[in-house]
C-alpha cells in the first residue's frame, strides 16, 4: 500500500536515502588520509586555528575502530532497508508493518489470555455470576467498556438504563442481556404531531396516574381513550411495555428520561433515539460472556454483594 | 601554511599525509604497587562486593534490591518505589551529578581512577592477564610472536579469555538479577530456561564487559566518555591533580647514581619513563594534564619508587594544584585554599538536596489515592429524596502492609457513600504493594443547597498493619459534586 500520490515520489524517497548511504561512504572513503603537520619533535602541530589565545586546533586521527563502526551502520542501514519497509513504498522482505505489529500482539494477549477465561467459558452465567474472581473481571471489563455510559456503578443515568434495579427493557434473562451486548440495541419512540395539545396533557396524565404519580382524574380519563388509539401496539393495552421491542413498562417506577410531566410532554411530542453499540467486534465472546455475567449478577445475584 | 600559526607556536616543520583512521596501539601497563594502586584495590574489592553481594540479600522474604520493570515496582531495603516516584530517581541523579562536580572541583577525575566501572573491570582483567601472560615485557614479547603461535602462546590466551569471559558472564548476570529475582534466575539458566530477553541482555552486558574491559579499556575513556571532555571546565588552580613537578625535574635526563646532578644542570628527572610504562591510557603525565589523564596514581607509585632508589625526596609526581606548583607550595598550604565559592556551593547544594531527600523519603506517604468523578453522568435522583453523584476511588497502598482506608467526603451536608451495590461504604481493605478501583455513590439530600457544581473533598484515613502496630496514613483529595437543576 502507497502513502504516495504517485510512485515517482516514492522513487524519489528511495533515491535520496540510497544516495546517503552511498555518500557517507565515499565521505569515510575520501576523508581517509589527509595532510598534518607536524613539529620538529614528531608531534601533532595545530591546524592554524586559535580561541581565545590559546585554544589550538588539533589534527588528530580518529580510532580507527570509529571508521569501523561508522561502515558496519552504514551496512546496517542497507539491511535494515532490504528487510524493512524505508526504501519509499517497498514494504521490505519480512513484511513488516506498525498495523500488522499490532494486530499480532493483540492476537497474542487474546491468546494469553484463553487460559484465563477458558475456566468461565464452559460455565453458566448463574455459575459465573457467583464467583468472585470472575465477578472482578466482570467489574474491570465493564470499567472500560461500559461505564461510559451506564455510569462506574451500572446505575445509569437519564437515557442510560440503569443495570442494577432489575427493571429490564429488553428482558433480564442471561440470554436477553448477551443478545443486547453483542447485537446492541435501538430503542425508538416515535414523535406524536398529529395529536394536540389537550390530548398530549391528557396521555400524560394517564400514564403518569399508570405509575400513581400524582394525576388529574379528569385529564387521566380522557387520556385513556388517546393512550388506546396510540401507545398500546408498543406498550401493551395494560401499558407494561414490551420487551421484543424494547417498549418501556409505564406501570412502574423506573424512568429512563425523567416522570415530570413536562419530560413526558417531551417524550410525547419529540420522540426519543436510544442506541445501544454492537460489542461483538469490539469484545470477545469470552469477554462477553463474563460481562454478561456481571452485569445479570448486578441484579440478581444477591449473595454477590460486597 | 605555516605562516598562519601564531608566533610563539612550535613551528611546523613537515606535512606528512597520514591516515585518519588511526589503528589503536595496544598499552601494556607495568604492574604497580604503593599506596595509591592499594586504595584502587581496596575501591575494587568493595564497589565488587556490593554489586555481587546485593541482588543476594534477602529482605523480608523477597529480594532486597530488586527493580521489577514488568510490575513497575521497585524495592530497595524497606522502601517499595512506584513509577510516581519517578521525583527520587531524578534527586538522585542531581545529587550524583553534583557530588561529580565536586568532587572533580577539589581532586580531579577520583571517580575514573577508583569507582568508574571501566576502571575496575579493566583492573580486574588486567590482573588475570598479569597473573596468565605475565608483566608488560613478558606481554609484549608474547604478543610479538608471530603467527603460527606456539602451543604455549595458544594455552596462555584460551586460559585468559576463558577467565575473562567467567568474569564478563558474571557480572552480566548479576546485572540482569537487580532486575530478576536472583533465585529464579539462576534455576533459569541452570535449566537453560532463560526467556528471550533475559538471554539477549545477560549476553550484551556479558559481551559488553569483555568487551570493555578487555579490548576497549582506555579508547572508552579517550573517545566515549564526556565527562573526560568537560572535566577542564571544573577543575581549578586549586584543584588536586596528578601532576608532574616541571620546576623540579626539569631538564630531565639520565646519570649516574654517584652523579651530582645539580653540577650536571640537571632535575630529579632521571628519564626512565617507568610513569609512561605504567599508565592505563599511555599517556606521558610530564607532559602536563592532559584529558586522557583518569587520575589513577599509578604514575605516582611508580615514581616514588624510583625516587627512593636513587635516593631523591618522594612526590616528583604527586597530587598537587596548580598554584603549589607555580608558589612552591607545600600541600599542608595548598590545601588551604580548598574553601573557595565553587567548592563551598556545590557542597551547599548538596546539603540542602540530600536532606530533603532524606526527609521526604522518611515522611513519604504510602497512601496515595485519585477519586475521578464520573464524566457520562452528571448526577441523578434517588427515590425523589437524594442527589447521586458517581464517582472512581483508586486507593494506592505501596507499603508492604495490609491497610484498613476509611472514606469520608465532606464539603456538603449529610453527605453519604455507598458502594455500587448500595450499601454504605465502612471500611476498604487493601493488600500490600496493591492498587484498589472502586465505584462509589456519594448523595446528599435533595433540597437543602441549589443546584450548582460544589467542590467537595475526600478525606482518606487509612491503618498501617505493620508487623509492630499500626501507622495512620491520611491523603485528602479534591473533587466536585453536582446538583441538577
Amino acid at each position: 500500500m502507497s502513502d504516495f500520490f504517485s510512485s515517482a515520489w516514492s522513487n524519489y524517497i528511495a533515491l535520496v536515502s540510497l544516495v546517503g548511504i552511498v555518500w557517507c561512504i565515499w565521505l569515510l572513503f575520501s576523508q581517509r588520509k589527509a595532510k598534518v603537520l607536524h613539529t620538529a619533535d614528531g608531534a601533532v602541530a595545530d591546524t592554524g586555528h586559535v580561541w581565545d589565545g590559546d585554544l589550538r586546533e588539533l589534527n588528530n586521527p580518529l580510532p580507527r575502530w570509529w571508521m569501523w563502526m561508522f561502515l558496519l551502520s552504514c551496512i546496517f542501514a542497507l539491511v535494515y532497508l532490504v528487510l524493512y519497509p524505508g526504501l519509499g513504498s517497498y514494504p521490505g522482505i519480512l513484511g513488516y508493518s506498525t498495523d500488522g505489529a499490532l494486530m499480532s500482539s493483540m492476537t497474542n494477549a487474546n491468546n494469553e489470555l484463553k487460559p484465563v477465561y477458558a475456566k468461565y467459558v464452559k460455565m453458566d452465567i448463574e455459575q459465573v455470576a457467583a464467583d468472585p474472581k470472575a465477578r472482578e473481571m466482570g467489574q474491570r471489563l465493564f470499567l472500560n467498556s461500559c461505564a461510559q455510559c451506564h455510569g462506574s456503578d451500572a446505575g445509569g443515568s437519564k437515557g442510560f438504563p440503569n443495570l442494577t434495579d432489575g427493571d429490564w427493557l429488553y428482558g433480564g434473562s442471561p440470554e436477553n442481556i448477551r443478545t443486547t451486548i453483542v447485537n446492541g440495541r435501538a430503542g425508538v419512540m416515535p414523535p406524536f404531531p398529529q395529536l394536540d395539545d389537550k390530548q398530549i396533557a391528557d396521555v400524560t396524565n394517564y400514564v403518569r396516574n399508570l405509575s400513581r404519580l400524582p394525576a388529574d382524574d379528569l385529564k387521566v380519563a380522557r387520556g385513556a381513550e388517546v393512550f388506546k388509539a396510540n401507545c398500546i401496539a408498543c406498550h401493551g393495552a395494560d401499558g407494561k411495555g414490551n420487551i421484543v421491542l424494547g417498549a418501556p413498562n409505564l406501570a412502574d417506577k423506573t424512568w429512563l428520561y425523567g416522570s415530570s410531566e413536562a419530560v413526558v410532554i417531551e417524550t410525547l411530542t419529540k420522540g426519543r433515539m436510544a442506541m445501544m453499540p454492537a460489542q461483538d467486534k469490539v469484545l470477545s465472546s469470552e469477554k462477553i460472556h463474563l460481562l454478561t455475567a456481571y452485569v445479570w449478577g448486578l441484579s440478581n445475584n444477591k449473595s454477590a454483594a460486597k | 601554511m605555516s605562516n598562519r600559526l601564531p608566533i610563539g607556536k612550535p613551528i611546523a616543520i613537515d606535512v606528512i599525509e597520514e591516515s585518519l583512521y588511526e589503528v589503536r596501539q595496544k598499552i601494556y601497563p607495568r604492574s604497580v604497587s604503593g599506596i595509591f594502586a592499594r586504595w584502587r584495590i581496596v575501591l575494587v574489592i568493595a564497589t565488587q562486593l556490593l554489586f555481587y553481594g546485593l541482588p543476594w540479600v534477602s529482605w523480608n522474604g523477597r529480594q532486597a534490591v530488586l527493580f521489577d520493570l514488568i510490575q513497575r515496582k521497585f524495592y530497595i531495603f524497606s522502601l517499595v518505589l512506584w513509577p510516581q516516584d519517578v521525583i527520587y530517581l531524578t534527586l538522585l541523579l542531581i545529587l550524583s551529578a553534583l557530588a561529580l562536580f565536586l568532587f572533580t572541583a577539589v581532586a580531579g577525575r577520583l571517580f575514573c581512577g577508583y569507582a568508574c566501572p571501566q576502571t575496575v573491570y579493566t583492573e580486574i582483567f588486567m590482573w588475570i592477564e598479569r597473573k596468565v601472560e605475565g608483566d608488560r615485557f613478558a606481554r609484549i614479547r608474547l604478543d610479538g610472536e608471530e603467527w603460527p603461535w606456539s602451543s604455549h602462546k595458544w594455552r596462555l590466551k584460551i586460559t585468559k579469555h576463558f577467565l575473562w569471559l567467567v568474569i564478563a558472564f558474571l557480572t552480566g548476570f548479576t546485572f540482569i538479577a537487580y532486575f530478576t529475582p536472583i533465585e529464579t534466575l539462576s534455576t533459569a539458566i541452570l535449566h537453560l530456561s532463560l526467556g528471550p530477553w533475559q538471554t539477549f541482555w545477560l549476553f550484551f552486558y556479558s559481551f559488553a564487559t569483555w568487551g570493555n574491559a578487555g579490548f576497549m579499556r582506555e579508547q572508552v575513556c579517550k573517545y566515549m566518555c564526556p565527562y573526560a571532555r568537560f572535566q577542564s571546565v571544573m577543575v581549578d588552580k586549586d584543584t588536586f591533580l596528578v601532576t608532574y613537578d616541571k620546576i623540579r625535574g626539569e631538564p630531565r635526563g639520565s646519570r649516574s647514581k654517584s652523579d651530582d646532578h645539580t653540577t650536571l644542570g640537571l632535575g630529579d628527572c632521571v628519564d626512565c619513563s617507568i610513569c609512561v610504562q605504567v599508565c592505563p591510557t599511555g599517556i606521558d603525565i610530564r607532559d602536563g594534564l592532559q584529558y586522557m589523564c583518569i587520575g589513577c596514581g599509578a604514575c605516582i607509585d611508580a615514581c616514588d619508587q624510583v625516587m627512593e632508589k636513587v635516593d631523591y625526596p618522594k612526590g616528583l609526581i604527586r597530587y598537587t594544584t596548580e598554584r603549589a606548583i607555580e608558589d612552591q607550595e607545600s600541600n599542608q598550604s595548598a590545601i588551604r585554599h580548598i574553601l573557595r565559592p565553587r567548592v563551598l556551593i556545590y557542597a551547599a547544594f548538596i546539603a540542602v538536596l540530600s536532606t530533603a531527600f532524606l526527609i521526604s523519603l522518611a515522611t513519604r506517604n504510602p497512601l496515595r489515592v485519585d477519586v475521578m468523578r464520573d464524566r457520562g453522568a452528571l448526577a441523578r435522583e434517588v427515590d425523589g429524596v437524594r442527589i447521586e453523584n458517581i464517582y472512581r476511588i483508586q486507593i494506592m497502598n505501596a507499603s508492604e502492609h495490609n491497610m484498613n482506608v476509611q472514606v469520608k467526603a465532606s464539603g456538603l451536608p449529610d453527605l453519604l457513600i455507598l458502594n455500587s451495590q448500595g450499601q454504605l461504604v465502612t471500611e476498604i481493605k487493601v493488600g500490600p504493594a496493591s492498587n484498589l478501583l472502586m465505584p462509589i455513590k456519594v448523595s446528599t439530600a435533595i433540597g437543602i443547597n441549589e443546584s450548582g457544581n460544589y467542590p467537595i473533598h475526600f478525606d482518606v484515613l487509612a491503618q498501617e498493619l505493620s508487623g509492630d502496630g499500626m501507622i495512620i496514613r491520611t491523603r485528602e483529595e479534591k473533587s466536585s459534586f453536582i446538583i441538577p437543576r
